[in-house]
């Protein structure tokens, strides 16, 4: 009951604070999770970023489920994410709430507008890194780095694609996931 | 506005679209786009933008607040309670059956290349969706609000500044022009 509850609590902490997402609070997870509960080691927790790369789904939501099971099994797994997922779900509701009621107010229009730009502009952040990531295997490329020209093709065509015919985004999924076993597959020596 | 409310359809939306978020929570917004704006016009575009920035500039995870508030606009809070527990279900259960032999799916040379493939395929998603939003706000011509695209962009991919801060300063830049405004009108 204690480590379920403990779980649920610091995974609640994490959920709260952090803001903005993705790899930006790695660092704030593995110091909840790794130096001060000490629930897995530093070992462990690169392996887990490894995974949650891997697989669908956020990584924070990824982390509390495999440090959850790890610590107190399914119902620790259920806790930590409950815990994780929670805060943020409540207070977007309560700010979209609370956007709509006062949806006359020129500082809540203005605001939003600036929101709603901004966010734009950490979207194009995140989809630079994404690039990068796909064309030359990492984030911070060197200048001598030779694109990945099978991964530019596919990007090209999936991009024509979705421009000219609106193709259904799970079916490029698989597409893509398809072709990368073709492209990247080398034969087993 | 239809009398029943759809849960059953937000369930299995929500499964299907989670069990598909590979890199990054920024490919739910146009899973999002697809199923609730194009396909069943439950919101517009401009709603969906609202949305994304609302729960972007809120703590934890831009997909699955996005989903809570995507079943919040369709069918009040149990829509978005359906709708959150549907999008932390797949990767609760791909993690917890993944976990008990990560070593080897973590080596497997398949799984690596599929994921290699993706990439490529999830940087066209959301190019293709920054392409449609960037038009969407120059629309507006407000020179404040399209400087602050590239701004924003600069801040966090270059200089690496903390989202919170520039998500901050965005609404108090706005909220000032706002007081500013009434000032020279005044």
């Amino acid at each position: 009951m204690s480590a379920v509850w403990s779980l649920f609590t610091t995974f609640l902490q994490i959920g709260l604070l952090s803001i903005g997402g993705g790899y930006a609070i790695i660092p704030l997870i593995q110091e909840q999770v790794v130096e001060r509960a000490g629930w897995v080691s530093e070992k462990v927790f690169t392996d887990i970023i490894t995974i949650s790369q891997m697989t669908p789904g956020p990584l924070a939501v990824n982390t509390s489920t495999f440090v959850g099971l790890q610590i107190a099994g399914v119902p620790g797994a259920v806790a930590a994410t409950v815990g994780c997922v929670l805060c943020g779900v409540a207070l977007s509701l309560a700010l979209y709430r609370f956007f709509n009621r006062h949806r006359e107010s020129a500082y809540v229009f203005e605001v939003l507008g600036g929101l709603k730009a901004a966010s734009l502009g950490l979207i194009v952040s995140a989809a630079a890194t994404i690039l990068l990531l796909a064309f030359f295997g990492t984030g911070a490329p060197t200048l001598e780095a030779a694109p990945d020209w099978a991964a530019l093709a596919v990007f090209a065509a999936s991009l024509f694609a979705l421009r000219k015919w609106k193709v259904n985004p799970v079916l490029l999924m698989v597409v893509t996931g398809g072709l990368g076993v073709l492209v990247y597959l080398r034969p087993l020596p | 506005m239809e009398s029943k409310k759809p849960y059953l359809w937000l369930l299995g939306i929500n499964l299907f679209i989670s069990t598909f978020t590979f890199g990054g929570g920024y490919v739910v917004v146009p899973m999002i786009r697809r199923y609730f704006v194009e396909q069943k016009r439950y919101f517009t575009e401009d709603e969906l933008v609202s949305m994304a920035a609302v729960a972007q500039s809120t703590p934890g995870a831009i997909a699955i607040n996005l989903s809570a508030l995507a079943g919040y606009r369709v069918a009040g809070v149990g829509g978005a309670a359906v709708s959150c527990a549907a999008a932390v279900l797949p990767p609760l259960v791909i993690l917890g059956f993944v976990s008990a032999f990560y070593a080897a799916f973590a080596a497997n040379a398949v799984i690596a290349a599929v994921l290699k493939g993706m990439q490529a395929g999830v940087a066209a998603l959301i190019v293709d969706l920054v392409i449609d939003m960037c038009g969407m706000i120059l629309k507006e011509r407000s020179p404040l609000l399209t400087a602050m695209i590239p701004c924003a962009f600069f801040a966090s991919f270059v200089l690496d500044v903390n989202v919170a801060l520039i998500l901050a300063v965005c609404c108090l830049l706005c909220a000032g022009r706002v007081l500013f405004g009434r000032r020279m009108n005044r």
